[in-house]
């Protein structure tokens, strides 16, 4: 079987004339279909220029990336986008919804650009088919201000499913949700990937890394660490467990 | 709700007590000096005998207000998204933007009066300058501070620059405008009003407000000027209440604002 993303010995160097930044020294790294892996490391580690690599945001200075199997060395701005359109979903930190626009019509976002023209009809139709994946089929019509963090978090993982990624790159996803809101956006996450996508994720917190299936940890630009992770937590047991522990806490009060 | 019912006495209660206010000190003045401030009641009688030329003039000066306005909507929101697009044109631009609304409108209107001639061009020109500043640099800033994210994000799905414009910049940009626009709603009035104290005419159907100022001045109808007063802020409260009510329909299901009680 042939990995999904496929690096071999990237760097990344930042040369802002007087100073030069060597951000990423040397990863080599297979992600392979249903992979869920949590990228972890300090502020400075390189995690996030890795991640902008692996996003097609930016390209590796020395070094190949096979994305799919396809060399992106070998494809100009334009390719580079639609390829980044066509393969890959993106979910932050801050959500990123637009206030103004409904959830649906903010699922509706990605298929608006680049070279695949959607019928509206069929848009209408896809983007409702991934907000019910993500639970949220009854809020459609709701604005971002009306959802929950949680609920908002959610509509933008089915806006970065909306173009049927084969992998999904979320930036810190739950750097901004209360722990039983993240359980709640990570079970999201477990949920497709056991659905078969590939998940990769920055993360800051032990915790949440450990709802994944490999964790990946960086420093001064290298790979310190590459575990599969060992006591995997499930998300609907720890849902269950929350939820016991708040009606007991309920019943004592 | 006590609270709400608040909100209708309160003001009701101010307005008694300056009215008993007024009416005190106009009843402890001179009476060869009371001609100086007519009560209430004379102001609503002078309605009556001046009826007919307070109409007229408000007309008037509503039009000139709204086309005024409307040609400053449109105008500063092509100029706005004209300078949006680039630091260097607004750097270009803004200093004459700055000039033009220096200008006095005093100063303005006699050369108006040469270009166009008194009357309601000048008084519709005079309102659109007044109003036009407000707008369009409320405008451009809204346009111009489109959260970085939303703009990368949209960059990211290589959206071209008018999808960019079109379905980020501009509906992020519209709380700023309604603020620009609730400012000109309340200059637009005034300005047609100073414009047609500077530049009207009474050729034609008999100039605004403001010319009709002049004629109740000089005739000493003192109740009339107040009651000319009294017909500006209407139209005032006019324009900004219907400036309001767009506003609350453009933005109150979406924008922080304004409270929601459904969720």
């Amino acid at each position: 079987m042939t990995p999904v993303v496929k690096i071999t010995d990237v760097h990344k160097i930042y040369d802002s004339g007087e100073v030069k930044v060597h951000a990423v020294r040397g990863i080599s790294l297979d992600l392979y279909k249903g992979e869920m892996m949590a990228l972890m490391g300090a502020s400075g580690s390189g995690k996030s220029t890795l991640m902008n690599t692996l996003g097609c945001l930016d390209r590796p200075t020395s070094g190949t990336y096979l994305l799919d199997n396809i060399d992106i060395s070998t494809l100009d701005r334009n390719e580079l986008a639609d390829l980044r359109n066509e393969k890959l979903g993106f979910v932050f930190q801050g959500f990123n919804l637009l206030a103004r626009t409904t959830a649906l019509e903010n699922v509706e976002l990605p298929m608006l650009y680049g070279k695949r023209r959607v019928r509206s009809r069929e848009m209408q139709e896809r983007a409702m088919h991934c907000l019910s994946i993500v639970g949220l089929s009854d809020r459609a019509d709701h604005f971002p201000s009306q959802l929950s963090g949680g609920q908002q978090q959610r509509v933008a993982i089915a806006r970065a499913l909306v173009n049927q990624p084969q992998v999904l790159l979320a930036d810190e996803p739950t750097g901004n949700l209360d722990s039983k809101t993240s359980v709640e956006v990570m079970g999201v996450f477990q949920k497709l990937n056991d659905e078969g996508i590939t998940i990769v994720m920055v993360t800051h917190e032990l915790d949440i890394a450990n709802y994944c299936k490999r964790n990946l940890v960086m420093r001064d630009g290298r790979v310190v660490s590459d575990t599969p992770v060992a006591n995997r937590s499930i998300a609907e047991v720890e849902m269950k467990r929350l939820n016991a522990a708040e009606a007991a806490a309920k019943l004592i009060a | 709700m006590p609270k709400r019912l608040l909100h209708f006495l309160l003001p009701a209660a101010t307005g008694v007590i300056f009215i008993l206010v007024w009416y005190a000190i106009r009843f402890s003045m001179n009476e060869e000096m009371q001609f100086l401030l007519p009560t209430p009641g004379e102001i609503i009688a002078s309605f009556r005998d001046n009826g007919d030329s307070l109409a007229r003039a408000a007309l008037n000066t509503t039009e000139g207000a709204l086309l005024g306005f409307a040609g400053a909507i449109v105008i500063s929101a092509a100029l706005a998204l004209t300078l949006s697009l680039s630091s260097l044109i607004r750097i270009s631009l803004y200093p004459y933007l700055m000039m033009l609304q220096m200008i006095p409108v005093i100063i303005f209107a006699p050369i108006l009066i040469l270009w166009v001639g008194p009357g309601l061009k000048s008084v519709v020109v005079i309102t659109f300058l007044i109003c036009f500043f407000p707008l369009v640099v409320n405008t451009t800033q809204g346009l111009i501070s489109t959260d970085r994210n939303s703009v990368e994000l949209f960059r990211m799905y290589r959206a071209n620059r008018l999808q960019e414009i079109l379905l980020l910049r501009v509906p992020a940009a519209l709380p700023y405008f309604f603020t620009g626009l609730r400012i000109a709603a309340v200059l637009a009035p005034i300005g047609a009003l100073v414009g047609d104290y500077t530049a009207g005419s009474s050729a034609g159907d008999g100039g605004g407000l403001g010319f009709q100022a002049i004629i109740y001045s000089s005739q000493a109808k003192y109740p009339a000027l107040f009651a000319t007063a009294a017909v500006t802020c209407v139209l005032g409260f006019v324009f900004v209440g219907v400036v309001v009510g767009l506003s609350w329909l453009a933005l109150h299901h979406w924008h922080d604002s304004y409270e929601r009680t459904d969720t």
